[in-house]
């Protein structure tokens, strides 16, 4: 079963992400991917992610299928230009990739080639809307295309937003051009995610909540004060503070947040970015029991 | 207002090495504002160049050194000086060294200041970028704020995830626009207008060089 069907049959979907390797020795990437195959639904490749040079996240998805895996594409608008971005779409299209997860992306500002002219030509629903006219078979333009796409256009959110009026808008307005699923932002504390929920009863998308296990009381105090959209209370640092293995307590404390969201039907799935541990994200899922 | 800066001086020094004696323009609009060619700063060019053992043969503040019809007029009147600099040192913005280049054509003219934007005079000395003359004004439905300029990424469908405590997550000093616009048309009771998804903006109208004729609109 696959993400789409997974969801849409109103089961708990489970996605986990990954970064493309920078440079052409894929061996970790394969192998860490193979850890989570038949465990997850599907998994994300990034696309240039904090604007660093890697390989793209069209290489790496095709590399997934190659492992067997279903991969979600995501793309941003940071680098390519209405044609570019049409053309990765068809390639993927071609290529069997069928979920593409539109992102703005990060100014290159962040990234390792700072020098770079950022692009930024389409936003994330632009693309969303890009993608949903090729599945109609014609491009932005409205020129034919010999043979359309077939995808499950995703998107992100950021479910702790002042003012989340604002970010709710924004949700209402990528659902609106084709965006069947969402994966969030990392949420540490259960209160925004039932807020959040709240604010969205109306919406007609599935949403997975995003997890970034905490390796340390320091990543969780730098996350604090420099990631947008992530807060972890105070609470969870303690934990993680007290505790001998940090890094077996961060996977404790993200299996228990999983559990309380699924129990309490906060959400449809969980994206788990275990940002350069993915050989955890397994550990994760045996704690979760899934 | 078309907001600038002067180089470096020791770039200035680089660009003119193999330069003895040189004509300077200044400009009385923008670069005056920006005290990057105005009066006073010319002076004080003439002074450094000077220092340096240039020879300073003459100088004139242009009205308005874009002006092309202006510039020939007033670069006329200053025949003599020019005719024994090497070079001319514009201290104008970068469309302004292009008119004096093109009424010059044979004496090499090169740029005092870096051309840097268009932007708003906040206060003396204080100024920021504005608008970005995309071709296709949005001010319209934005509460008269520019997302495609004061959003870093010149977002037209609503904020991105960088945004915290209502700053922009490129520049922590900067406000992020997509708050400020979503706060002022609340205030308005027109949130309406950002609800509709607005399609990709029309780069074929800043394809450049752009030129019009007053009177001859291009519709498209
Ligand atoms: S939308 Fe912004 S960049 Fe375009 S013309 Fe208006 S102010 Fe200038
Ligand atoms: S934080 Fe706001 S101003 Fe900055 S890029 Fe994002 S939407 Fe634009």
């Amino acid at each position: 079963m696959g993400l789409r069907e997974k969801l849409e049959s109103g089961g708990f979907a489970l996605t986990a992400e990954m970064a493309p390797p920078k440079g052409v020795n894929t061996s970790r990437f394969r192998e860490c991917a193979r850890g989570v195959k038949g465990r997850v639904d599907a998994v994300n490749v990034t696309d240039f992610q904090s604007a660093v040079v890697r390989i793209s996240s069209l290489g790496a998805a095709i590399m997934l299928l190659e492992e067997g895996i279903e991969p979600v594409m995501q793309l941003t608008g940071r680098d390519r230009n209405r044609i570019a971005i049409q053309g990765e779409l068809l390639a993927a299209g071609a290529l069997g990739i069928k979920n593409i997860l539109a992102l703005t992306g990060d100014h290159p500002v962040f990234g390792d080639n700072r020098q770079a002219k950022p692009v930024f030509e389409l936003d994330s629903v632009n693309i969303l809307q890009i993608a949903t006219l090729l599945m109609e078979g014609k491009d932005l333009a409205g020129n034919p295309l010999d043979g359309a796409p077939d995808f499950y256009l995703g998107a992100s959110v950021t479910p702790l937003f002042n003012p989340l009026e604002l970010q709710v808008l924004k949700m209402e307005k990528k659902i609106a051009a084709g965006a069947k699923f969402f994966q969030t932002q990392a949420v540490y504390d259960i209160e925004v995610l039932r807020r959040f929920r709240e604010k969205t009863a109306h919406l007609d998308a599935k949403v997975l909540v995003g997890v970034i296990p905490l390796k340390s009381p320091g990543m969780a105090n730098y996350m604090n004060k420099n990631v947008p959209g992530i807060f972890v209370p105070e609470g969870v640092i303690e934990r993680l503070r007290n505790s001998e293995n940090k890094v077996q307590e961060g996977l404790r404390i993200a299996a228990e947040f999983i559990m309380q969201a699924k129990e309490e039907k906060l959400c449809d799935g969980v994206h788990i970015m275990a940002i350069g541990a993915e050989e955890n994200v397994p550990i994760l899922l045996d704690m979760c029991g899934f | 207002m078309i907001i600038m800066q002067g180089k470096p001086f020791e770039k200035i020094l680089e660009m003119i090495k193999d330069v003895d004696k040189v004509f300077i323009t200044g400009c009385s609009l923008c670069a005056t504002s920006c005290m990057a060619g105005g009066e006073q700063q010319i002076m004080e060019m003439k002074e450094r160049l000077e220092k340096e053992g240039k020879e300073v043969t003459g100088f004139v503040v242009l009205e308005a050194s874009c002006n092309r019809l202006q510039v020939r007029s007033a670069l006329k009147k200053k025949k003599e000086e020019l005719g024994k600099a090497q070079a001319v040192l514009c201290m104008a913005c970068g469309d302004g060294a292009q008119t004096v280049a093109g009424v010059l054509e044979d004496i090499p003219v090169y740029p005092a200041n870096d051309t840097l934007f268009i932007g708003e005079v906040e206060r003396i000395g204080h100024f920021s970028e504005m608008c970005r003359a995309c071709g296709e004004c949005e001010l319209g439905w934005t509460a008269g704020i520019c997302p495609v300029t004061r959003c870093a990424k010149g977002l037209l469908n609503g904020p991105c995830g960088g945004s915290r405590d209502g700053k922009c997550e490129v520049d922590r000093e900067n406000e992020c626009a997509w708050v400020l616009i979503y706060e002022r048309l609340k205030k308005m009771g027109r949130l309406e207008n950002i609800k509709e998804i607005k399609a990709p903006k029309d780069y074929s109208r800043a394809y450049n060089p752009r030129k019009i004729v007053v009177g001859c609109r291009k519709e498209g």
